[in-house]
């Protein structure tokens, strides 16, 4: 049997006093795409702020359980730069730091080292060809990523997220704020991208689950209501009837 | 439904709107209030005959009271005000930026709560008090560990300067950092910066304006304090060769002198055209400073 890119271990997270995800256990297998789907509040954010460990730089939070990358335990690991580089994060309203467009992608690569300027170089165009922002910004690296649209920032942000080569690329609801049609063009790099690394896609729009993800899984109120192979879930007869109102849109 | 609002409401309306346009204005009509004030008094004096411009800047002899002959030459006290003001600079952007980042990233809780209620403290000292350290504490510190003969010199001025301007710039400073957005964290966070990298690479861009607003502050500071730089620095005429050597300010001298000065007379008048080369002096700082923000955002 294959180790699981990620495993999830009864992992519980507190907010103060307040307990957001109440012990959930799943695995992600290497070079597939999981989607998670659930509404706003059911902890899907927070799940991927403790796979990378960001969540350790929000004051109050308490995290127990294990998460395994690789088979090993995160929460063991010395190096946690590192482990972040091996993970790219697309949060879901667009950061551009305010740097140009070209510092904003060589950001990581430069962190960890890579000073080569062809190199450099090479590597932004690829990930900005990637993530289907090349040809609108080409002429103009060097002016300030904060300055792009809202679309044109959150395929910076995936751009940026692809600039350190992860192993695992955590989307967290990244088409909010681009149109359909570009959309449709990063969904199609995405396909191609499953071939070199582990795919997490969190998503409001449940058709994207359907048309990208193998497995799905379903979140509510900090817990996984049902996952299961993604035909399961969008068919007409998932395990539980909430998933069935909820991916047909007749919830509450 | 019946919305039209009364006459009342909308004069009134009107009025605040004029009220905030006043107070908005009268910054403005200070500002030139002060400037025709001091021109006025300093300016006639310009156009004496036995004034000279050039001599005025660029001599060092300032002796406007002497019997035989009379010489009002500020390159002295430009030089004392530039180097004073240098130093104290040196000392205080690494140490009031490094503070500021210190309280904004590393702190938390009550470290950081009495940190920031001793620097507000520190800014509250009055600078007479500041004078009197200098003038008691750092004067014989400065002669023991430097080795030498008078301890009132730039160095003395530069450090009281820096104590002085520190507060200011931390609290501007640490604001500035304070309002770049926590998703910038995150994100240079979850892209594997160090906390290192993060400060230098993703917040000192993003809060630049801000932080070079705290150093014009604290310059601002430095140029125009008067008191405690009057009582440290010696209050000698001379161009500064090293840190040790007593120079005198523009400012001091104003204060100094200024009192004996009898009004109208070119003495007077002369304390007067220094204000104005103060005045300019920090117009061109705040000029370039401007320029230097607006570079960085064009770019």
């Amino acid at each position: 049997m294959v180790t699981p890119k990620v495993q999830v271990e009864n992992l519980r997270l507190s907010y103060g006093s307040k307990e957001v995800i109440h012990g959930i256990s799943f695995d992600i297998e290497p070079n597939e795409i999981l989607g998670i789907i659930g509404p706003a509040q059911s902890g899907k954010t927070s799940l991927l702020r403790c796979i990378n460990r960001t969540m350790e730089f929000t004051a109050g939070t308490k995290m127990s359980g294990t998460i395994r990358v690789d088979g090993e335990d995160t929460a063991k690991m010395r190096d946690v730069y590192g482990l972040r580089r091996r993970i790219g994060m697309v949060a879901p309203l667009p950061v551009g730091l305010p740097l140009s467009i070209y510092d904003n992608v060589a950001f990581a690569p430069r962190a960890a080292g890579m000073n080569n300027k062809s190199e450099l170089s090479a590597l932004v165009e690829k990930c900005l060809r990637q993530a289907a922002l090349w040809d609108e910004v080409k002429d103009r690296l060097d002016s300030l990523g904060t300055k792009l649209s809202g679309g044109q920032q959150q395929r910076l942000t995936i751009a940026r997220a692809l600039s350190h080569s992860p192993e695992i690329l955590c989307l967290d609801e990244f088409s909010i704020a681009i149109d359909p049609v570009t959309t449709m063009r990063i969904e199609d790099v995405l396909k191609e991208l499953k071939k070199d690394m582990t795919i997490i896609l969190v998503t409001n729009l449940v058709q994207q689950a359907r048309r990208l993800a193998a497995r799905t899984m379903f979140m509510w109120n900090g817990e996984i209501i049902e996952l299961g192979p993604t035909e399961q879930l969008f068919g007409d007869n998932p395990k539980d009837k909430r998933t069935h109102d909820y991916v047909n849109g007749i919830f509450g | 439904m019946t919305s039209s609002r009364s006459a009342l409401s909308i004069y009134g309306e009107k009025a605040i709107e004029w009220l905030i346009r006043i107070c908005g204005v009268s910054a403005i009509i200070f500002v030139f209030a002060i400037f025709f004030f001091v021109f006025r008094e300093g300016a006639p004096f310009l156009a004496d005959e036995k004034f000279s411009l050039w001599k005025f800047l660029t001599s060092t002899e300032w002796y406007p009271t002497s019997m035989s002959n009379i010489r009002y030459g500020t390159f002295a006290l430009i030089a004392g005000t530039l180097s004073v003001t240098g130093v104290a600079m040196l000392i205080a952007v690494p140490f009031g930026l490094g503070a500021a980042i210190f309280v904004s990233e590393f702190c938390t809780g009550k470290l950081r709560e009495f940190l920031k209620v001793i620097i507000e403290l520190l800014a509250a000292i009055p600078s007479i008090v500041w004078g009197f350290i200098g003038l008691t504490v750092m004067n014989p510190v400065i002669q023991t560990v430097f080795h030498v003969q008078v301890g009132l010199n730039v160095l003395n001025a530069a450090i009281l300067l820096a104590l002085m301007s520190i507060p200011v710039m931390v609290s501007i400073g640490e604001d500035a950092l304070k309002a770049v957005p926590d998703s910038y964290r995150e994100a240079a966070i979850a892209l594997g910066a160090t906390r290192w990298q993060l400060i230098w690479r993703a917040l000192l861009p993003a809060a630049k304006n801000g932080l070079l607003a705290a150093v014009l502050l604290g310059v601002g500071r430095a140029v125009g304090e008067t008191m405690a730089v009057l009582m440290a620095t010696g209050h000698a005429v001379n161009v500064p060769h090293s840190i040790f050597d007593s120079v005198r300010t523009l400012t001091a001298t104003i204060a100094a002198e200024l009192g004996e000065a009898s009004e109208g007379s070119p003495h007077y008048r002369v304390l007067f055209l220094i204000g104005i080369l103060l005045f300019t002096i920090t117009f061109i700082v705040n000029l370039v400073a401007d320029f230097v923000v607006k570079g960085i955002k064009n770019k």
